[in-house]
């Protein structure tokens, strides 16, 4: 069992963790977004009951269980990762200025700083959402499930809470820009003729879902406005 | 060629040896055009010596001046060997500075490569991790004829991209991380991709890998800049070989 | 001292070494351990040396002054190596090779060196693919060949233009492995100083340790020179900034023979020099004259207008151009040998007839060869009636995928672009054929010290052959040297490991402490590199460099002598430790050129000695007078058929000249005819 422990914190182990757990958490957010698309079909009942479902259903429990864990693993690893990378680094800085040109240079130079932007975001829209679900006794619909919907829809008519979502995937847009297409890299997954299109579809992919979360802070803002 | 001679404002670290506290020092040189970056420093350094200037002249590392010893170093203006792609400091000549120009002149910056004096570093650290298993175990004689084991040609052109590594050490200091990853790699790669170095890829992986993460380089992110700044323009690619071989030998060798 | 004897073995010339290998006295396994090996230099010879003797289990100290030994000079040939494989069944053999060898170095080296370098260079190309070298290939997986100037066969093997950087590599990479299993003890950054002999034996070294400045002891049974060439006494070439004599020299002074100091190569194409600050020179590799034409304006009013800038040199009609090699050599044209080359671009610029602002450049001219390539490729791929400009086009593609690099290396130092104008090239010292005198096993005549590699004079004679560095190099350190070097160790198995506590050790670190400090007081006016400058352009590369005659060598030593002792009395060495215990690459450099300052004289004093024109020793006293060869070198094989290895007396005191004569039985001598 040696080696596995030895694999485990040597440093191409540690970046295996990050993609693996950083491709999960991909794929987490497209379920969470479709999931979350429901928002839009009616006044709250398939959404209410969707959440119902997420958590109620053993195995759905689990897998997020799982979840937590991994961005927990994400965030520490990565934290952990900087703060050994700075070390490595050391103290002094380049007095000059200029940068090389590489490709999403903001993106994966910032990569930290994006990562706990995201965490702190994390943070507050679960104590917003998740919490009150479980922890709080909360109104319920027709059907008789908690009223998640009422309280999104009702938390999204407050402008700060609209900019701090916007931010928080502006901040998910650009670690995502880099981080899609550095887990495969990590995971050695390259290849001339492959990894130009990992990197266009890890682009798309970096716009399109959190554009797709942002459609929902806006619509709850802007519908009473339509009324 | 209107500016056959451009006037300079330096800005470079002076530090008299390891672990000494240093610092940057102002020079004004006046140089040709023509001249290469590092004749620019001799410049400076018969200033330096005519004037007996305290601090002595600027010490710096150089040696082939043909971009293939990978001797020289510097970080010019913030990047490893300056502004021009694929060139190393002793090809870079002054025509690409402009009249009046303040330039930063700084040794790599990485804990692994500490600063021996002015802009010398120490990277020994290399030759450990090539020592770790950047070869072939063979010994002299007794080995087959050289058309015994044939190489594909576009493999063998790939090996040789790798191979075309100097040893600089640019990706380090272009690296955010200060991490190795890019020269470890080229070697992996080098002798992984031909058949001759198939045999011992497992091993060598997993030797070349320990050793870099013990010499206490930094954890690649995939930023690029080693790529962008290597003078033998040697691609990411080659990460990504190594991290494969890695996990490979990882999961499939018995020891 | 030992006899001066080339120790030649006896039979026929193919099979003296086969013979010779087989009867060697060798060293037992057992004893092997405890006999200690110093190796100074890691460069191909060095390399492969400390490599091969520490797989054989010799305890190994090898020595670099770089930070790592890696960056030894070897790695910027660019060019390629030679080996009689004859795989492109072209009529190849071990014999071609030697015979080429000897007749291209002007019958001025020892056969049965020669012979065994052609023997052995097979086994390198094997061992150096079994090391991962990424040779060039063909598309079925064989090793792909090139030709080189001077033969008639395609037997240069290469990894593009960057061959030498990678054997080195490979030979790096076998010396790591020792390394990493304890059989190589690897001191970078270690400067030899001194050559301790002790007995009458080489027994150890003494090196400067450049971080700390502090002198340090090494002792072993046998110590080992890979050190390389001498050719930055002239300041300008293409050797590298710190290549420098100071190994062999000291050895030199410690009783070492020094032989045929006066033969240097100066290769004909190198980018000119641009101005007083040029620091060194870069070659431009001899495949270009594959497809370069040579040439300058035929008018003094076309060469007024270049030099100007008034007129462009591609607007020169064609008949206004001198293509001098082809109008002079037209059998060779343009691919004439690197010395003949050489003189003619001398001899044009001494008519004053130079391009460039120095007037110190010829044209090389891809112009042709541009449109040649560019009709034969808008052929093949079928484009009727292609312009003007598609042709150039097409051939600059063409003319790309074979020169890219050089093309490219070209344009970042001169800042013009080699596609659209000619290059400017002229000659510059490259490479060194005289060095550290040794006979067959290598052995220097200071018993128990072994020279290899281009620091040794054996294999090149007066001029070296493209391609031949890397395999003598290699030849040396991997396959002659590891077996020649127990015909010294088998008679010390019972010498008891060397002592750095012997008097002669305290005394060798005395001499150089003392130098050191010397140089130090001096506390002068001038820089080491101004009187580095003024030894080399002024004095050896004016009077002893590609033409040289009795005035002006006379000349040249009265100047070295008054210029050396100015050195000692005029220089400035900046320090902050009187005794030099620091690191300071300023006084590197001093103790350098301070040896370059007597070997420099040394090289002088040979070339006045030798009053013959041979390989890249041109005395202008020696020319043919008549018929075809008129104005050509001419060798005296009747008074000059020897090799000259120098006894060392003291530096104001006069050598000793001591003659090895050469016997040429298997090679009829000729004159080498190119016309």
């Amino acid at each position: 069992m040696k080696w596995l422990t030895n694999f485990l914190v040597s440093s191409l182990g540690r970046k295996l963790i990050m993609s693996l757990t950083g491709l999960f958490l991909c794929l987490f957010l497209v379920v969470h977004m479709l999931g979350n698309l429901q928002l839009f079909v009616d006044s709250g009942e398939t959404f209410n009951a969707y959440a119902y479902t997420m958590t109620h259903n053993p195995l759905i429990k689990l897998i997020s269980y799982g979840n937590y864990f991994f961005i927990l693993l994400h965030a520490i690893q990565g934290i952990a990762i900087y703060l050994y990378n700075k070390k490595a680094r050391g103290s002094e800085k380049y007095a000059g200025k200029e940068k090389s040109k590489t490709a999403a240079s903001t993106s994966s130079r910032n990569m930290a700083i994006f990562g706990s932007l995201i965490f702190f975001f994390i943070a507050v829209h679960m104590a917003q959402f998740w919490g009150k679900m479980h922890f709080t006794d909360m109104p319920v619909d027709a059907l008789g499930h908690k009223d998640l919907y009422l309280i999104v829809s009702e938390a999204f008519q407050q402008e700060w809470v609209v900019i701090f979502y916007l931010l928080g995937l502006v901040a998910l847009a650009f670690h995502l820009m880099h981080g899609f297409w550095s887990a495969f890299q990590s995971l050695g997954l390259s290849h001339k003729k492959y990894s130009p299109i990992i990197r266009a579809v890890g682009m798309a992919y970096a716009i399109l879902i959190p554009l797709g979360f942002a459609a929902m802070p806006i619509y709850f803002y802007v519908l009473p406005m339509m009324k | 060629m209107a500016h056959d001679e451009i006037n300079l404002t330096l800005n470079v670290w002076r530090q008299s040896a390891l672990n000494r506290k240093g610092g940057y020092k102002q020079y004004k040189v006046r140089v040709n055009t023509h001249m290469s970056f590092l004749e620019m420093l001799d410049v400076l350094n018969e200033q330096l010596i005519s004037s007996k200037d305290a601090d002595g002249p600027v010490a710096f590392e150089h040696d082939c001046r043909e971009g293939i010893c990978g001797a020289c170093s510097l970080v010019i203006n913030g990047r490893p060997h300056g502004p021009m792609q694929g060139t190393t400091t002793c090809q870079l000549h002054m025509r690409h500075f402009k009249e009046g120009e303040v330039i930063y002149i700084e040794p790599y910056r990485a804990k692994a490569f500490p600063v021996m004096k002015d802009l010398v570093v120490d990277r020994s650290s290399f030759d450990r991790i090539i020592q770790s298993g950047g070869y072939i175990s063979v010994n002299t004689g007794g080995t087959p004829d050289g058309n015994a084991i044939p190489v594909e040609k576009d493999q063998s052109e790939t090996a040789m991209d790798a191979a075309a590594c100097i040893g600089c050490g640019a990706c380090v200091a272009a690296c955010p991380n200060a991490a190795a990853m890019l020269f470890t790699s080229a070697k992996v790669s080098h002798l992984a991709l031909l058949p001759q170095g198939q045999v011992e890829s497992q091993t060598r992986v997993k030797r070349m890998v320990a050793q870099m993460d013990k010499e206490g380089f930094g954890l690649c992110s995939n930023v690029g800049a080693c790529e962008a700044e290597c003078p033998k323009e040697i691609s990411i690619d080659n990460i990504a070989r190594m991290n494969r071989n890695y996990f490979g030998a990882i999961l499939s060798s018995n020891d | 001292m030992k006899k001066f004897d080339a120790n030649i073995p006896e039979g026929p010339l193919a099979e003296k070494w086969t013979r010779y290998r087989g009867t060697m006295p060798l060293v037992a396994p057992n004893n092997k351990r405890n006999i200690e090996v110093i190796v100074v230099g890691t460069g191909l010879a060095g390399a492969s040396a400390a490599a091969t003797l520490g797989e054989l289990g010799y305890k190994v100290k090898a020595f670099c002054f770089h930070d790592s030994p890696r960056r030894a000079h070897s790695i910027a040939a660019q060019g390629g190596i030679n080996a009689a494989k004859n795989y492109q069944n072209d009529g190849d053999s071990v014999y071609r090779l030697f015979y080429d060898t000897v007749k291209g170095g002007d019958y001025r080296s020892r056969e049965a060196n020669v012979h065994r370098l052609a023997e052995v260079s097979t086994d390198i190309i094997d061992q150096c693919a079994a090391q991962g070298v990424p040779f060039a290939r063909e598309y079925g997986g064989t090793l792909a060949n090139r030709s080189f100037g001077g033969v008639q066969v395609s037997r240069t093997f290469y990894a593009r233009g960057q061959t030498g950087q990678q054997l080195l590599i490979g030979a790096y990479s076998a010396l790591s492995r020792q390394i990493s299993l304890g059989t190589v003890e690897m001191y970078n950054r270690h400067e030899m100083l001194d050559l301790v002999v002790a007995d009458g034996k080489a027994r150890g070294i003494i090196a400067r340790n450049l971080i700390s400045g502090k002198l340090e002891r090494f002792a072993a049974h046998s110590v080992v020179l890979a050190t390389g060439g001498y050719g930055n006494v002239y300041y300008l070439s293409t050797n590298a900034m710190a290549s420098n004599v100071t190994a062999s020299w000291t050895a030199h002074k410690r009783g070492a023979y020094f032989a045929n100091p006066c033969y240097c190569q100066i290769h004909p194409t190198c980018i000119p020099v641009s101005g007083d600050y040029q620091s060194k020179l870069t070659l431009m590799s001899e495949s270009l004259r594959n497809d370069g034409r040579v040439w300058v304006p035929k008018s003094m009013d076309d060469v007024k207008a270049i030099r100007t800038g008034a007129k462009k040199p591609k607007d020169l009609a064609e008949e206004d151009r001198d293509y001098y090699l082809e109008r002079i050599y037209p059998a060779f044209g343009n691919l004439v040998p690197r010395d003949v080359a050489s003189r003619a671009a001398k001899n044009v610029c001494d008519e004053d007839r130079g391009v460039g602002a120095t007037g110190l450049a010829v044209y090389l001219d891809f112009a042709a060869a541009i449109v040649r390539y560019g009709k034969s490729s808008a052929l093949s791929e079928g484009i009727a009636n292609p312009s003007m400009e598609e042709i150039k086009k097409l051939g600059r593609a063409v003319v790309e995928s074979k020169y890219g690099n050089l093309f490219e290396m070209y344009e970042k130092i001169t800042g013009e672009n080699p596609y659209y104008t000619p290059m400017r090239i002229y000659p510059a010292v490259h490479y060194t054929m005289g060095g550290l005198w040794v006979d067959y096993n290598l052995e220097t005549s200071v018993p128990g010290l072994f020279a290899a590699g281009e620091c040794n004079f054996s294999d090149h004679g007066a001029n070296r052959l493209g391609a031949s560095a890397l395999m003598q190099g290699l030849a040396d350190g991997y396959f002659v040297l590891p077996y020649t070097i127990g015909t010294f160790l088998s008679k010390e198995i019972r010498t008891p490991k060397i002592s750095t506590d012997l008097p002669e050790f305290a005394a060798a670190e005395k001499n150089v402490g003392d130098r050191i400090k010397q140089l130090l007081s001096i506390n002068g006016t001038r820089s080491v590199e101004s009187f580095h400058r003024e030894l080399g352009v002024k004095i050896m590369w004016e009077h002893c460099g590609m033409a040289r005659n009795a005035e002006g060598l006379t000349k040249a030593l009265g100047e070295i002598k008054k210029l050396r002792k100015k050195f000692w009395e005029e220089v400035y060495v900046p320090h902050t430790d009187k005794n030099g215990e620091e690191f300071n690459p300023e006084l590197e450099k001093a103790l350098r050129v301070a040896d370059f300052m007597e070997m420099g004289e040394l090289m002088i004093r040979d070339a006045l000695n030798r009053n013959e024109s041979c390989g890249g020793h041109f005395r202008e006293e020696s020319v043919e007078q008549d018929g075809e060869q008129k104005g050509e070198a001419k060798r005296n094989d009747k008074d000059y058929m020897y090799v000259a290895a120098w006894e060392f007396t003291g530096v104001d005191s006069e050598p000793i000249l001591n003659k090895e004569d050469l016997t040429f039985n298997d090679i009829e001598l000729k004159t080498r005819s190119y016309k």
